[in-house]
């Protein structure tokens, strides 16, 4: 009898676990939600770093788990989806190596310093991904970061040997099907079902970034000639973009293309204030009497012998005052007036000379980039406390872009995007406007769960500790306005996320 | 009457859970299978519990009841808007009961109760999207309780004693819904004390106005149990002065709420007794579940709960069937004592509908083995809990939850 009971309460339990509550309507039900008029079952993401997962000056797994692609492939599960493979790096520091030497630098996480000031840091250690170990297999990211629109259709992109000369990207050579691969090839090679495409961003952001120290290659239709910080010519890119999407969306394949974000979104080029420079009113003095005679002799007599024009020598007039200031910089877009100042009538020491050759005050119209933050107001030669960078050293030109280059990242973006909204259109394609939801994180900001999203450096969720990149939770965003552009494209109804669920910037005191 | 029991027994398919709150009902396996009912019973030493005043009617010198119940509850949570589901894991838990009547006199019965009247364990899996709320949750509350019974009269008896309580707690939480170590592993805390422990009474009444009509009143007073120095742990905690959580020690209270059950049970012919308990339970005593840790550094934890008293009522049918068999069926309707808007993952509670039956087979003249069954169906639930903070924001954590529970239970009773 007892043994009869023992065993019947021992069955009864073991078919009592099976018992789960069945909700009326399963989200895990084939149908609850769907795909419309689009095939999720094979999603290929194209793009670059954003598309890469890419943040904080790296590429590294947690950012690879929540890059954009990734966060709409967990969706598109639920409608269909099938399996979403990456390249993930073998670790979480995110440097590269190749055959053993370091060639990318490890993420930034944001570190307190001995003052109890938190800042961004690079994350010590030594990387584990060596860019010379083959990943085998195809991945459906095919973000690569550092791609520029004509690199995806580059063949030899990936072949590790070009990477050391540049002649090659060092995160595609990881997994490049061949050394001759391009990358488009690679993705339409994979058969899609369904594409995402966003590139672009760098054909006008590497030029932005570095200062504009690059040239506007506009009216130059070979890329092969450009440089790594140029403009790419709008032609180039319309050719190399629509060779894409029609390779992408042949026999009617469905995606969804993003087009290019503003750089005045990015907090890279909004978080230093062109007015960096406190002095007090004895400074402020002193630095104008060094440059009165300067600004009320040399300037007008060289505007009035039509040396400079007299727009030029109202630009390159030097005054301070007691409060922020305009650091000085060096602007290669000036006329160099270094030979003429050392001659007559001005005879100026080479030094001084050297110094005023292209030297002007920042101005409003320009924008100071992130990382001239570790550089302004520092001495460089601590055995002269009078060489401070901003006020008696100009900033270089690398840290500032000015108004004339923003004009034409500008001028060409806007081709860009007029590009990829064609081809939108023509197509059938779904179209995130990234640039307007990106500047919406730069005007007050999008409201969430818990808070409001914007594009403030550290505090505001958006970006990631590079300033150029978004955070995870900024990717989530992208994500969402993805899935809403398919959704309605395609009369899909894959849900959507909660951003506030993803992370922002990793606290790490290294 | 056995196809009215046994259209009970199988008519599961509509039914709900065990109690509300962390209130685990499950405290005689005759009572359970009548539908938890017996303030006004008189058939064991369950009354021990149930109605301490009930004792001193019981025919034997010596009655003894043991049991133990497997509860197999389940969780079920979805939010449409995002696709995300989850199961709970929740491992079987195994609430007891021990009960020992003594008739020392004709007017005097003395008794021991030991039995865990609350306790709760839920497990989801970790990192879980409700995971900075629970991720898991163990909560143990052991009563012992020495009792009296006195007969005044035949009509009247009263009964009750102290009761020592003592629990334990474990509870694992993410720190927030984002912050990890650099490896991306979830920062979180486990809280865990043991040995906890307090006291509170009980006192209760049976009126039996003619034979076969009963009518009894059970009060438990609340005992607080405050757990002072328990330890609090934390894992994946990034390395930066801006996350300063260290391993620390904590307080926190938690209330086992007071309880009063009214209720009355007639016997037609000696076979079958119908039994009615309304119970209240004073669940307005837990307003917030405050982790207070000791390191200053540490943000306490404020959980906002405000339940509200809440009300079941049970009704049970017991059946004699032969010599050898008892049968036994019942029903309760269960109120949730939590309000719109706190309805948190730990214990998602709504009103619920409990469905019981058991027997008991008289395996000798002094020897019975009880079982019961207890399913208890929670309808699906569109519901948040409103009142968690990040940075200051409300952050409501929403969706479609669906519960249940089987309750298989043994028994055995002794007389003398």
């Amino acid at each position: 009898m007892k043994n009869i009971l023992k065993y019947s309460f021992a069955l009864l339990a073991v078919g009592l676990v099976g018992c789960e509550p069945e909700f009326d309507s399963p989200v895990t039900d084939e149908g609850f939600y769907n795909s419309g008029s689009a095939n999720l079952s094979n999603y290929v993401a194209v793009g670059n770093s954003l598309t890469a997962g890419y943040e904080s000056g790296a590429l590294y797994r947690t950012g690879q788990e929540n890059s954009y692609p990734n966060i709409m492939a967990k969706q598109f599960a639920h409608a269909g989806g099938g399996e979403f493979t990456q390249p993930l790096m073998n670790d979480n520091l995110g440097g590269l190596l190749l055959n053993g030497t370091p060639i990318a630098p490890n993420r930034f996480v944001l570190a307190v310093d001995a003052n109890g000031n938190p800042g961004p840091v690079r994350l010590e250690g030594t990387p584990s991904t060596d860019i010379a170990n083959k990943l085998s297999g195809s991945f459906n990211n095919m973000g690569v970061p550092g791609a520029k629109s004509y690199h995806l259709v580059a063949q030899g992109y990936g072949n590790v040997a070009g990477v050391p000369v540049g002649a090659a990207n060092p995160y595609y050579a990881r997994f490049a099907s061949s050394e001759s691969a391009t990358v488009i090839g690679d993705a339409v090679g994979q058969n899609p079902t369904f594409f995402s495409l966003w590139i672009g961003n760098n054909d006008i952001l590497s030029y932005a970034t570095s200062g504009g120290s690059g040239v506007d290659q506009t009216g130059n239709f070979d890329p092969r000639t450009y440089g790594p910080n140029d403009i790419t010519d709008p032609n180039v890119f319309a050719q190399v973009y629509s060779e894409q999407v029609n390779l992408l969306a042949r026999e009617g394949v469905k995606g969804v293309l993003a087009n290019i974000p503003e750089i005045t979104s990015i907090p890279y080029f909004t978080t230093v204030p062109t007015q960096a420079i406190p002095l007090d009113a004895a400074t402020a003095a002193q630095l104008n009497a060094q440059f009165a005679l300067y600004n009320t002799q040399v300037l007008p007599g060289l505007a009035a012998a039509s040396v400079i024009s007299q727009e030029e020598a109202a630009m390159r007039m030097i005054n301070f005052s007691a409060g922020q200031n305009f650091p000085i910089m060096t602007d290669d877009d000036l006329t160099n007036l270094t030979q003429i100042l050392m001659g007559q009538p001005f005879n100026l020491p080479a030094p001084i000379a050297g110094l005023l050759g292209q030297l002007r005050q920042v101005n409003a119209d320009d924008l100071i980039v992130l990382t001239a933050s570790s550089v302004l107001g520092t001495t460089p030669d601590p055995s002269n406390p009078q060489g401070v960078i901003g006020v008696s050293i100009p900033l270089s030109d690398e840290f500032v872009l000015a108004a004339s280059e923003q004009a034409r990242i500008s001028a060409a973006s806007t081709a860009y995007n007029a590009t990829i909204k064609a081809l939108a259109n023509a197509k059938g394609l779904a179209f995130v406007d990234s640039k307007s939801a990106l500047s919406r994180l730069a005007s007050g900001g999008i409201a969430y769960d818990g808070g409001v999203l914007t594009s403030q450096f550290v505090t505001g969720g958006g970006f990631s500790l590079d300033g150029v990149h978004p955070s995870p939770r900024g990717y989530a965003y992208i994500a969402n306005l993805m899935i809403q552009a398919i959704n309605s494209t395609y009369s899909a109804t894959i849900p959507s996320v909660h951003i506030g669920n993803y992370p922002t910037i990793t606290l790490t005191n290294n | 009457m056995k196809k009215l029991l046994l259209f009970t027994a199988l008519g599961l398919s509509m039914a709900v859970t065990y109690a509300g709150g962390y209130r685990v009902s499950l405290q005689g396996q005759k009572a359970l299978a009548m539908g938890h009912t017996g303030v006004a019973v008189i058939n064991s030493s369950e009354t021990v519990f149930f109605n301490p005043a009930s004792m001193v009617y019981l025919d034997d010198k010596l009655n003894i009841s043991a049991g133990v119940s497997g509860v197999f509850s389940n969780i079920a949570y979805q939010d449409t808007e995002t696709g995300v589901s989850a199961q709970s894991d929740n491992p079987m838990a195994t609430p007891l009961y021990l009960y020992a009547s003594y008739k020392a006199t004709d007017w005097l019965s003395l008794g021991l109760g030991v039995y865990t009247p609350y306790g709760s364990e839920v497990k989801y899996e970790d990192d879980w999207a409700g995971s900075h709320l629970v991720n898991n949750i163990k909560l143990q509350a052991i009563y012992i309780q020495p009792t009296v019974s006195i007969k005044i009269n035949d009509m009247f008896s009263v009964g009750g004693g102290p009761i020592y309580a003592t629990g334990s707690v474990n509870f694992n939480r993410n720190l927030n819904r984002t912050i990890t170590d650099l490896e991306g592993n979830r920062s979180n805390v486990t809280v865990d004390a043991t040995g906890i422990s307090s006291w509170g009474w009980v006192a209760s009444t049976l009126f039996t106005p003619y034979e076969d009509l009963h009518v009894g009143f059970t009060y438990r007073s609340k005992i607080d149990m405050n757990a002072e120095g328990g330890s609090a742990t934390f894992e994946n905690v990034p390395n930066s002065p801006l996350a300063p959580f260290k391993d620390t020690s904590f307080d926190a209270g938690l209330p086992m709420p007071a309880e009063m059950t009214l209720g009355a049970s007639y016997t037609f012919q000696d076979k079958l007794t119908v039994a009615f308990d309304f119970n209240r339970a004073f669940w307005s005593a837990y307003e917030s579940l405050d982790i207070d840790f000791e390191d200053p550094n540490i943000p306490d934890s404020k959980n906002a709960r405000n339940y509200k008293n809440s009300s079941s009522y049970r009704f049970g049918l017991q059946y004699d069937a032969s010599k050898m068999f008892t049968l036994r069926a019942g029903y309760y309707f269960d109120g949730t004592p939590v309000r719109e808007g706190y309805f948190a993952p730990e214990t998602p509670r709504n009103d619920s509908n409990n469905f019981t039956a058991g027997l008991t087979v008289n395996v000798s003249k002094s020897l019975q083995i009880d079982a019961s069954f207890l399913y208890s169906h929670f309808k699906e639930v569109d519901a948040s809990y409103d009142y968690y903070y990040e940075n200051g924001i409300a952050v409501p954590f929403g969706g479609t939850y669906k519960t249940n529970a089987f309750v298989p239970g043994l028994g055995l009773t002794y007389k003398l």
